[in-house]
């Protein structure tokens, strides 16, 4: 048995890794996601791996569980080199993984013991014919690794009857088979309660003191705080922190939510705005947080910050009318204010540019031109015939304010890059003059320069001082580039609100930090995995 | 024909060969096998014939227009067959056993294919089931309520009931009229035909309604967000399906001038497939009116043809097999362009 506090260098030194990466990159297209990681994961700990969005985290799961064969750079398993082509592959080099979505790797109407011992069913050295007996001495051998003592009776129910925490526990039990070496877990307590969640770590601390290597993936810092002996932080691809135990929470956060950049400077133009657009009156984000009040005014940027779960998007779909206060109430213009879809929004004047592009915004094979119109039929249109100039000329409005890269009106959205399409969504959504304009994670995926562009753009409209725009981000960086006004969200209650020259980069950090204390009783409330 | 890297940027010589071939090959076949027929045999170019053989497809043709509807919005419509198949028979039972005239009978036909087109929309719309397994089930349920009305038999004018009476009504001359009245030329189911696709064309391509349509097949969700009733589309949609199925069992029915029980069973894969040649036409990539119109020429010709030069019947099945086939070629495979056609899909919201 290994003692979880090795002091750093000396013994450590003299373990060997269990899994060793070095050089890892990964790239799609042009577009590289993972660069250079080298990470060596001992024996007998736990790692946890933080990230914001996309700063590479389901990347590098993905190269190290196999299922993304396409890196460069080696992973070293017990100090030899080899390609992890195939998830199969993995496990049977003793890397595991369980991924987010437990729901995912439950197989209903196959029975518990089943689903336990599913991986025999892929496995080609297995007698063909099932055997019922021999699959519920497998199943009960593996849930004891876990403590868990399920008798025959529950193991030949359905397995989709089990609670998620059980799920979660059933799958948990079917990765550490074959004992593992290096176990991945993806943000395993998302859907769990703070008294499951606890019952989980209690299992975790048991397998780390049997030699187990285990990479824990989570948003949590008090989950992390308890759980792990080293912290790993990814961001833009690259690893920007590696510490042990005592972890320097400020400067955790710091290199997750992005070191203070060189292009930083002092706001002098941060507006105040006047009136009032919309607000929200008690409502809560997420099912067990605290009611929400909100105030968004015209003629200033609003910044939310906050990570995966916070209730950001949440935000966004109700006062796009995506979704429907579970109680309180919206406001807008002083008007009580309940969109029951997309198109009452929109005809109040309130647009939404949605967190995933390809899938909520894109329209594939189209043109620029009508994926800029799609919102506005109507008003491109005489009698229901549409008139293509008045398509054609909106378009080449929002080519020309956004600076878009593309041939034209004409070209495929197919051809352009990832930037400029984004470009074209953010202009679509802009080229109304909305009164309250909605931007979920508009920078991902998106170079500096149409970065500046769509801020810029932003910053034009409620220049007007007739229309209010909240961004929603979980970048730092973004948010102090964009916002007037900056608020950071955690577990759906708000713990800053301030005036971007009344707060700095520090303040902004220490409001997720005074959070942290909480977010280790109320681990139940980012029930809502993405 | 060779499928060249897809994800290279330069294009090769082999690249823009396939995309010429993508882009004109239907159009070059009809061309090639009308130009054959045309060469050799005397009788494939009168107007007559071609007139006939428009007339012909036409019912096919206005089915396969309201298949094309359903992939507009990302689905799909199995049960046009059958939907015409009941419109044959509802209409001689309301002239024959209703004893109604022939405009009553296009009324109840009419409003039966809009219920149809309903009953299809709530069960894929509403009960979120399958489109492909939904209009399925639907056209059994379609193909049984007929047999059930019309006691399992064809209705012709004049016939015996089961109590010895002879039947009151007739097929009428305004109901006839639907087949064999023409205006000038030009035979009433060809002019139904033209219309009936040229509407389509203009709403589908010119009115904010038909983008309406394409964007919830494109990308329901982004549909959705851009203020889209995609329900609502998706209804119509299937309605406007179910209508058009009923105009074909409407133009079939008069044609036959009876009630025959068996009619519109052959309908249903020419129907599909014609939709489908509509789809790659011109490597377009999305389901369209004119397209559909020449997938349905390009069949109405083989079959003339191949029964002018003497081939057998059922060499028809296999000529029709190999049209479509090319066109999902075309439009899978060697397209650049990403096909819209998803049956099977479904839209949570």
């Amino acid at each position: 048995m290994i003692d979880s506090s090795i002091p750093e260098g000396g013994e450590l030194a003299t373990l060997s890794p269990v899994v060793s990466l070095s050089g890892v990159s990964v790239a799609y297209g042009s577009n590289v996601v993972l660069t250079d990681v080298t990470l060596d994961f001992f024996p007998g700990r736990i790692t946890a791996l933080l990230g914001a969005n996309g700063a590479g985290k389901s990347t590098l799961i993905k190269a190290l569980s196999g299922a993304n064969p396409r890196y460069s750079g080696d992973i070293a398993v017990d100090g030899t080199v080899l390609h992890l082509s195939s998830p199969v592959l993995a496990k049977a080099h003793g890397i595991s993984t369980v991924h987010q979505k437990v729901a995912d790797g439950i197989v209903p109407g196959l029975s518990i013991a089943e689903n336990v011992v599913l991986d025999d069913l892929a496995n080609a050295s297995r007698h063909p014919l099932r055997n019922t007996k021999q699959s519920f001495l497998d199943a009960r051998a593996a849930l004891a690794t876990l403590g868990l003592d399920w008798p025959d009776s529950l193991l030949a129910q359905d397995a989709a009857r089990l609670s998620i925490s059980d799920a979660q526990l059933l799958v948990l039990a079917r990765a550490l088979r074959g004992t593992p070496r290096l176990l991945i877990l993806d943000e395993p307590t998302s859907a769990l309660t703070a008294a499951e969640a606890d019952r989980l770590f209690d299992v975790l601390r048991a397998l780390r003191d049997t030699g187990l290597s285990i990479v824990y993936v989570s948003h949590r810092f008090g989950e992390i705080e308890a759980l792990a002996d080293r912290v790993v932080v990814l961001r833009d691809g690259l690893v920007q922190h590696s510490s042990e135990r005592p972890f320097a929470w400020h400067e955790i956060l710091h290199d997750m939510l992005g070191r203070a950049t060189e292009l930083e400077q002092t706001r002098v133009d941060v507006r105040r705005g006047q009136g009032v657009v919309a607000r929200v009156n008690g409502v809560p984000l997420l099912p067990a947080a605290a009611p929400l009040d909100l105030e968004v005014r015209t003629g200033e940027v609003l910044g939310i910050l906050g990570l995966i779960g916070a209730g950001k998007s949440e935000l966004a779909e109700l006062l796009a009318g995506l979704a429907r206060p579970a109680s309180g109430s919206l406001e807008l213009d002083g008007e009580p204010y309940a969109p029951k879809r997309p198109s009452d929004a929109l005809r109040s004047g309130v647009v939404l540019v949605p967190e995933d592009r390809q899938r909520q915004a894109l329209l594939p094979g189209w043109s620029v031109a009508h994926n800029i119109s799609i919102p506005f039929l109507k008003i491109s249109s005489a009698l229901g015939t549409l008139r293509t100039s008045r398509e054609t000329s909106r378009a080449r409005e929002v080519i020309d304010s956004l600076g878009v890269v593309t041939s034209g009106p004409n070209a495929s959205i197919d051809d352009l890059s990832g930037g400029n399409q984004q470009k074209v969504v953010v202009g679509r959504w802009l080229s109304a003059s909305p009164r309250l304009a909605l931007l979920d994670e508009p920078f991902r995926g998106v170079d500096i320069s149409a970065r500046r562009e769509i801020g810029d753009r932003l910053k034009e409209l409620v220049a007007t001082g007739d229309a209010g725009a909240i961004v929603l981000s979980s970048d730092v960086d973004e948010i102090l580039e964009v916002a007037d006004r900056i608020i950071v969200l955690v577990a759906g209650v708000v713990e800053l609100d301030a005036y971007a020259d009344e707060t700095d980069r520090a303040s902004i950090v220490g409001a997720f930090l005074g959070a942290r204390t909480r977010d280790q009783r109320s681990t139940h409330d980012e029930g809502h995995p993405k | 024909m060779t499928s060249a890297p897809l994800a290279s940027k330069t294009t090769s010589l082999a690249e823009r060969g396939a995309a010429f071939v993508v882009r004109w090959g239907f159009i070059g076949v009809t061309v090639a096998l009308i130009a054959f027929f045309v060469i050799t045999e005397p009788n494939f170019r009168t107007v007559d014939n071609v007139f006939g053989m428009l007339k012909f497809i036409a019912p096919t043709a206005i089915a396969g227009l309201g298949v094309m509807l359903a992939i507009t919005v990302g689905g799909i419509d199995l049960s046009v067959g059958a939907s015409a198949g009941f419109a044959v028979s509802i209409a001689a039972w309301t002239m024959v056993i209703g004893n109604q005239v022939g405009v009553v009978a296009i009324g109840v036909v009419l409003l039966g294919g809009l219920l149809i087109g309903g009953l299809n929309a709530f069960l894929i719309v509403v009960a979120r089931i399958p489109d492909l397994l939904a209009t399925l089930a639907t056209s059994f349920v379609i193909v049984g309520l007929k047999l059930l009305i019309v006691d399992g038999k064809s209705i012709s004018s004049q016939m015996s009931l089961s109590d010895g009476s002879t039947a009151p009504g007739k097929f009428t001359a305004d109901y006839l009229w639907l087949d064999r009245g023409s205006l000038g030329p030009v035979p009433i189911p060809v002019i139904i035909f033209v219309v009936i696709t040229a509407l389509l064309w203009f709403i589908l391509e010119r009115t904010r309604w038909g983008r309406a349509l394409y964007a919830v097949g494109a990308n329901a969700e982004a549909a959705r967000l851009a203020g889209i009733r995609v329900q609502l589309y998706r209804t119509v949609a299937y309605m406007g399906c179910g209508l058009l199925a009923s105009i074909a069992g409407l133009l079939l029915g008069a044609r036959i001038g009876q009630g025959d029980v068996s009619a519109g069973n052959s309908l249903l894969l020419d129907a599909v497939a014609v939709a489908l040649v509509g789809v790659s036409v011109l490597g377009i990539g999305r389901p369209n009116a004119w397209g559909t119109a020449l997938g349905a020429i390009l069949i109405a010709v083989m079959v003339t043809g191949f029964t002018m030069v003497g081939l057998p019947y059922y060499a028809q099945d296999f000529g029709k097999g190999i049209v479509l086939l090319i066109a999902l070629l075309f439009s899978f495979t060697f397209s650049r362009r990403r096909t819209v056609v998803t049956a099977g899909s479904t839209t949570s919201s």
